[in-house]
């Protein structure tokens, strides 16, 4: 039996694998993923290729006489010139430079048949390696669509006669004659070559040898590996080692100085080469057609009716994620808090009992109750990546978007980061600029998440109390929060953009993909993987806090019988005391310190401590525990929840990280401890200078 | 007439030629990596609603760039 669950893992099989592997090629939008679901039936491992935030991803797949074939889909490219990690992989795998993917000794190139002369450009690259291919002439219903006749024949006979499988992966068209084609015993290899100019030939030969010598590269003679590693002007240079970066620079330097733009006559060789295939093979209409996608991105590209469509389709996004997840968030409350009560009532009364009751069970629960609203906003994400919608939006955002450094495709990431950061920061994927998609990954989480609205809640509930103004002040000052959360992310991008990171220099590309009715099940599929990487992700590292909390609020244990006192005796009632000096010119107690310990991993979770604290019967009513919080007092006498003490809280929890999920997902996406920590600083800084200012210049102004 | 036009300051459906784009910039490589090279007719689509970026059709591919880089392409009408 095949294996049936997709695993996420950065282990793949090591040693000689016993099937063909085949590697999957092509420019974004080729429709190759869409490829890939169907050759592999989903099948699927995920994982990242190591040291690089590039995912990888390898399936199965059975051809037509039941032969078991590995399939991995490469990262997809413009070009062999890298301009990003993505390119560099796919770039490093195909010259067989990186250790972990051996070269593919047989790939399938896709290409997308209306846009035939653009992908030609990556396709003409792969097929001077030599290695054998098979193209497959994806998106053959939109090429007719437009008018174009592309004669199969002509263009295998252009590469020597390589085998050509004209196709539509989307309805599964073409997918049969893919597989009896990929289960040939041998597969032709393309000849074929874009003639350079000689005196960028010679000089490449020059670089070459240079090159060898210092070790850079192997010893087999093709041009083609300098070309592509001079040619690279990516900052991070993935694949290639610091000390061999020089010998490339310096290679780099004298073709420069040599022949002036020759990286230019090299791309304009290329496209004389693909324009006189497309004359032989493609036939255009005089006119061409105005198509099905023409007519909506009249619609929703719209100066009024563009805004219109995209306030709606934001609107009801959110009304699901608000409104339709309740339901559900609210039987996940019921499961954990019955679940807590089953094990009370069935286990003898001891540590044991309260660790797995109100430190796992409970600690968990705080995890999972949002998982409603993140499978709500995959789904949502991946129904608008699928139909071409979110191209659309990152075309209408993107002028706005810039003016803070990022593009367009930043915005449904931050937006999706309003209800929650995980699906944000993991949405970042479609970002293909490694810069804006990190500082995209930073900012994320100053967006006005879910979580701190208990808190808000809360706050404003001690602030102005609705009995005595009205609801309209409340509102603004909840409006406030999330104006500033969002002003914050816009700020810290701007400055993350000026001063922190490098450019790539890379131009910012949109491709605007022909509309296309969504794949459900892949869709559904793709739902189901990212929220079991979420659950497995941060499930774990939750666990461990949840325990550690849980520790630290319990013991050491006091005899005293009331809560509250316990609390204050435990380990995180002495560091709140301890912390009291640092967070008292904020306006803080060693309780509300309690309060900022335990809501570490959760911000929701101030709202329980605080009731626990204050020895609150917790409810679904906010009123108790906010008389109670109103009528708390200093030993001075005045009381603890002034305004400026509750703006202040506010305002930490506006800016602090305080949750260990969005950090477990950032280490994920970023590979490595080193951004989740530094956003963790960055944040928390910000949140304790907001604020101290907000407490220390309101009490300048007198106020109480 | 002005001399010289860039990409920009094509109209909304109008057609023209790509003149010359400068040589050597990284970013201006990777659109003509694209397509976009001294010659190729060139058209400009559609603006975005807030006019930033634009929408090109060349060599039969739509793309979207931004005016910054739209500005450094001289283009002829024809």
């Amino acid at each position: 039996m095949p294996e049936n669950s997709p695993k996420d893992t950065n282990q793949f099989q090591q040693g000689p694998p016993k099937e063909m592997i085949f590697a999957l090629v092509g420019n974004p939008n080729s429709g190759k993923t869409t490829l890939f679901n169907a050759l592999t039936g989903l099948k699927q491992k995920v994982g990242n290729y190591p040291g690089v935030t590039v995912e990888r991803k390898e399936g199965e797949c059975f051809l037509t006489h039941g032969e078991k074939v590995r399939i991995i889909d490469l990262p997809g490219a413009y070009s062999l010139n890298a301009r990003s990690p993505d390119e560099a992989v796919l770039r490093d795998i195909l010259l067989g430079r990186r250790k972990d993917t051996p070269k593919p000794k047989r790939v399938i190139i896709v290409l997308d048949a209306s846009n035939l002369e653009r992908h030609l450009y990556l396709t003409t690259q792969i097929l001077e390696l030599g290695i054998p291919c098979i193209l497959a002439l994806n998106m053959m219903d939109v090429a007719q669509e437009k008018g174009l006749a592309i004669d199969k024949d002509a263009l295998s006979e252009s590469f020597g006669g390589i085998p050509v499988i004209p196709m539509e992966a989307s309805r599964r068209k073409g997918i049969t004659e893919l597989k009896q084609c990929m289960a040939q015993p041998e597969i032709m290899a393309p000849e074929f070559q874009v003639q350079f100019p000689d005196e960028i030939r010679s000089g490449l030969k020059a670089s070459w040898a240079s090159l060898k010598n210092s070790g850079v590269i192997s010893s087999e003679g093709s041009l083609l590996e300098p070309l592509y590693l001079l040619s690279d002007h990516d900052p991070t240079h993935s694949g290639i080692k610091d000390d061999q970066l020089d010998a490339i620079h310096q290679c780099q330097k004298e073709l420069a100085g040599k022949f002036p733009g020759w990286e230019d006559k090299l791309v304009a060789a290329r496209y004389d080469a693909i324009y006189e295939i497309t004359q032989k093979a493609v036939q255009r209409p005089e006119e061409p057609d105005s198509t099905f996608t023409d007519k909506l991105d009249a619609i929703f590209l719209h100066p009024i009716w563009g805004w219109a469509t995209l306030l709606v389709i934001l609107g009801v996004l959110f009304g699901l994620i608000f409104k339709v997840a309740e339901g559900p968030m609210g039987w996940i409350e019921t499961l954990f808090t019955w679940a807590g009560e089953w094990v009370g009532s069935r286990m003898n009364e001891g540590d044991l009992r309260d660790l797995i009751v109100d430190g796992i069970i409970a600690g968990v629960g705080g995890v999972v109750v949002f998982l409603p609203q993140i499978l709500i906003l995959f789904f949502f994400i991946g129904m608008m990546e699928d139909t071409g919608y979110m191209a659309r939006i990152a075309f209408m955002m993107d002028r706005l978007m810039s003016r803070v450094g990022l593009n367009g495709k930043s915005f449904l990431p931050l937006l999706s980061s309003h209800a929650c950061a995980v699906p944000g920061v993991m949405a970042t994927r479609t970002i293909d600029n490694a810069k804006d998609r990190l500082i995209t990954i930073l900012v994320s989480p100053l967006a006005g998440c879910s979580a701190r609205l208990p808190v808000y809640l809360l706050m404003i509930a001690v602030l102005v109390p609705s009995d005595e103004v009205p609801v309209l002040t409340k509102v603004f000052f909840l409006l406030l929060m999330y104006a500033l959360g969002i002003g914050g992310a816009f700020f810290f991008a701007w400055i993350f953009h000026k001063k922190l990171l490098k450019g790539d220099g890379a131009p910012m590309i949109l491709e605007l993909p022909a509309y296309k009715t969504p794949a459900i099940t892949a869709v559904l599929w793709h739902m189901w993987e990212r929220t079991r990487i979420f659950v497995r992700r941060a499930g774990t590292v939750i666990l461990g806090i949840s325990i550690l909390l849980w520790f630290a609020v319990t013991y050491p244990k006091s005899d005293n019988p009331d809560p509250s006192a316990a609390m204050e005796h435990s380990f995180a009632g002495k560091v709140g005391k301890i912390i009291e000096p640092v967070i008292q010119p904020m306006g803080y107690d060693w309780k509300i310190g309690i309060g900022l310990i335990a809501s570490f991993a959760a911000r929701e979770v101030f709202v329980s401590t605080m009731s626990i604290i204050y020895s609150v019967e917790e409810s679904e009513e906010i009123e108790p525990l906010r008389d109670r919080l109103r009528s708390e007092k200093r030993p001075d006498g005045t009381p603890v929840y002034t305004p400026r003490v509750c703006l202040s809280l506010m305002i930490f929890y506006v800016f602090a990280m305080q949750c260990l999920s969005t950090v477990a997902v950032v280490k994920r996406e970023t590979n490595g401890w080193k951004w989740p920590l530094f956003q963790i600083a960055y944040m928390t800084l910000a949140a304790c200078i907001g604020a101290l200012i907000v407490y220390q210049v309101g009490g300048m102004l007198g106020y109480a | 007439m002005p001399s010289t036009l860039c990409l920009s300051d094509l109209d909304q459906g109008a057609t023209a030629v790509i003149e010359s784009l400068p040589s050597g910039d990284v970013a201006l490589t990777r659109l003509r990596e694209l397509g976009l090279l001294p010659g190729t007719r060139i058209q400009l689509v559609r603006r975005a609603p807030l006019g930033d970026p634009i929408e090109i059709s060349i060599r039969g591919s739509l793309l979207s760039l931004r005016k910054k880089e739209a500005d450094l392409i001289q283009i002829k009408l024809t």
